[in-house]
């Protein structure tokens, strides 16, 4: 029978030959992923139960990323038993702020999944690591509680949809653009229930982060999960370790195929207040902005820096716009201080902070006040995302947002280079 | 389990942001979460819905973030059923997780008006419209989501079948 990498995946956690799109499992899981948000409530019902012991200590990561450094004393709370839990059940990927990232940039970045895993997590962009040619997708709370004491989750096997990119992307296009592309094409239920396998020229010429950002936001498209196999990106990515390669048959069924012509795609923005209402940057004229973020786990990255303080080295921040500049590990925070981006952005008038979820959700370090404006290199721009409900929210990739930063409007990156 | 209560609408898309905005999120208290259940779209709601009503919406309800707190909410806010013509795929295993009746169904969600009264049988997947005098039928779910639904949630399913899967007590 000839099946998608997802289905194969899945077979081979559930100990099956082979599954069927609407089956449903009960599969072995690799790796399970809580935060300071979601895996509170996974604990009280984990503890409700009488269980004395977690399914393994070594395949649970606890991440304290969204409110932290602790903005306020309920936070400081909830982070708190995350770390009696951690301790109690010696949790072994438990990181204390200082050591700790945004999750979906630490887990693969430590290494914590590898290709053909299966992992869950408590957090929707848990869809992130299928950019490793894994399966990955986000869960509850109790679902993770229940994962904690069984190792395993219940699924409904996915249809798969194929999307093809063929062509050299044009200057300043990235993954980003090409996600939000996707998502203004087949709007944020296009792809409901669905795994969303990204393939094609454009595609095995990305380099990872750029993976890591398209497959991060399936889930703005209401996807189940985002995959892209396992190539020699992939592979030096990943290093000298042992995994399990999977790929799709060439007459895998699919429940539908769309191609892109990844050339004419365009640097993109998303409008208020869905990811799907995007359009190239240049049909955007005049939107001043207040705020202006470079960060998250779409767009953390070292990389997603570099292109940033690129864009921003020698430079002015406009003066009535506050850029705030979050890389999304400890590691990609250091690596911004030792290249001197740190310095780009400090020079250039931004602020450049240790790694928190913070503002992309409207948590902490930088909520919009009613009326106000942002762009961000963020996933959602949902009503009230980032603050008051009057406030609105534009999502780009960083150069877009840096360049938007110097010109206190939306900007191409051209009109600041 | 039947129910019965008035219908309060929403359209498409409806996110988790707006059932429950992240500020609210440093608490896992239903009580707490309640009392700001729908703030980011409709700001009097947790103050006008009433024990037993039933949330009637459109595509795609409960998109975005997997936060629990957003079916807890509404289920704290005392929502007896969230009825809508599709919804996203983490809202509905929470819901289904938390043991918040949730019903598919696209005639029931664009036929049925705000403020009507609504007779729901989940297990026959049934929703009758007292104040329309019509009868609407839920997609049916799969045995697999069934059990689980009858024993009331994932961890009481969970913890009937402990003796199978030998739970380190």
């Amino acid at each position: 029978m000839e099946a998608t990498i997802t289905q194969k995946i899945l077979a081979a956690h559930a100990d099956k030959k082979s599954v069927e799109p609407g089956e449903f499992i009960e599969a072995k899981i690799d790796f399970a992923l809580g935060n300071d948000i979601t895996a509170p409530l996974a604990i009280k019902e984990f503890e409700r139960l009488g269980v004395k012991r977690v399914f393994d200590k070594n395949r649970i990561a606890l991440i304290p990323d969204h409110f932290t450094p602790n903005k306020d004393l309920e936070s400081a709370n909830q982070c708190k038993i995350l770390q009696d839990f951690a301790h109690k059940q010696k949790i072994r990927h438990y990181y204390e702020v200082g050591r700790m990232g945004i999750e979906h940039a630490l887990l693969p970045e430590l290494g914590l999944v590898s290709p053909g895993d299966l992992v869950i997590g408590a957090d929707s962009h848990t869809c992130t690591y299928g950019a490793l040619g894994l399966f990955s997708t986000g869960v509850g709370s109790t679902d993770l509680a229940a994962a904690f004491i069984t190792g395993r989750c219940w699924f409904r096997v996915p249809e798969s949809m194929k999307f093809i990119y063929k062509g050299g992307l044009k200057k300043w296009v990235g993954g980003k653009d090409l996600i939000l592309y996707t998502i203004g094409d087949i709007g944020v239920d296009g792809a409901l229930y669905k795994a969303m396998e990204f393939t094609g020229d454009a595609i095995s010429r990305l380099p990872m982060d750029d993976r890591f950002s398209m497959c991060n936001m399936a889930i703005e498209a209401g996807a189940k999960s985002g995959i892209i196999a396992v190539d020699e990106i992939t592979k030096r990515y990943v290093g000298f370790k042992r995994y399990k390669v999977f790929a799709s048959d060439k007459k895998a069924g699919y429940s539908k195929v769309i191609e892109y012509d990844a050339k004419t795609i365009e640097p993109q923005v998303a409008l208020p207040h869905l990811p799907s209402n995007a359009r190239p940057v240049k049909r955007i004229k005049n939107i001043s902005i207040d705020q202006a973020v470079i960060g998250s786990c779409t767009n953390g990255r070292i990389s997603d820096l570099r292109i940033a303080a690129h864009v921003l080295k020698g430079k002015r921040v406009k003066s009535n716009v506050r850029l705030i500049v979050i890389p999304a590990t400890q590691s990609v925070y250091l690596q911004a201080v030792e290249e001197g981006l740190a310095e780009i952005f400090v020079k250039a008038g931004g602020l450049f902070s240790t790694p928190t979820c913070g503002p992309c959700l409207g948590g902490h370090m930088g909520i919009l006040a009613e009326g106000e404006r942002a762009i961000a290199t963020t996933n959602r721009n949902f009503v009230g995302r980032m603050g008051d409900t009057r406030s609105e929210v534009y999502l780009s990739n960083p150069a877009v947002c840096a360049a938007s930063s110097i010109k206190g409007r939306i900007a191409h990156p051209e009109e600041v280079m | 389990m039947k129910i019965k209560g008035k219908v309060h609408k929403f359209g498409n898309n409806v996110n988790t942001d707006e059932i429950i905005p992240a500020s609210y999120l440093n608490t896992t208290d239903p009580g707490q979460l309640a009392r700001h259940c729908m703030e980011g779209i409709d700001k009097n709601f947790s103050k006008i819905v009433k024990r037993g009503d039933v949330i009637v919406a459109g595509r795609n309800f409960g998109c975005g973030s997997s936060r629990e707190h957003a079916p807890l909410s509404i289920k704290g806010a005392g929502v007896s059923c969230v009825i809508g013509r599709s919804f996203a795929r983490i809202f509905y295993r929470n819901c289904i997780n938390i043991g918040l009746p949730i019903l598919e169904s696209k005639e029931a969600a664009r036929r049925i008006r705000v403020n009507d009264r609504l007779k729901i049988d989940t297990k026959r997947g049934t929703i009758e419209d007292i104040t329309l005098k019509k009868t609407f039928y839920a997609q049916k779910f799969p045995p697999f989501m069934q059990q689980m639904i009858s024993a009331g949630g994932l961890m009481k399913y969970i913890k009937k079948k402990k003796s199978k899967i030998r739970l380190r007590t």
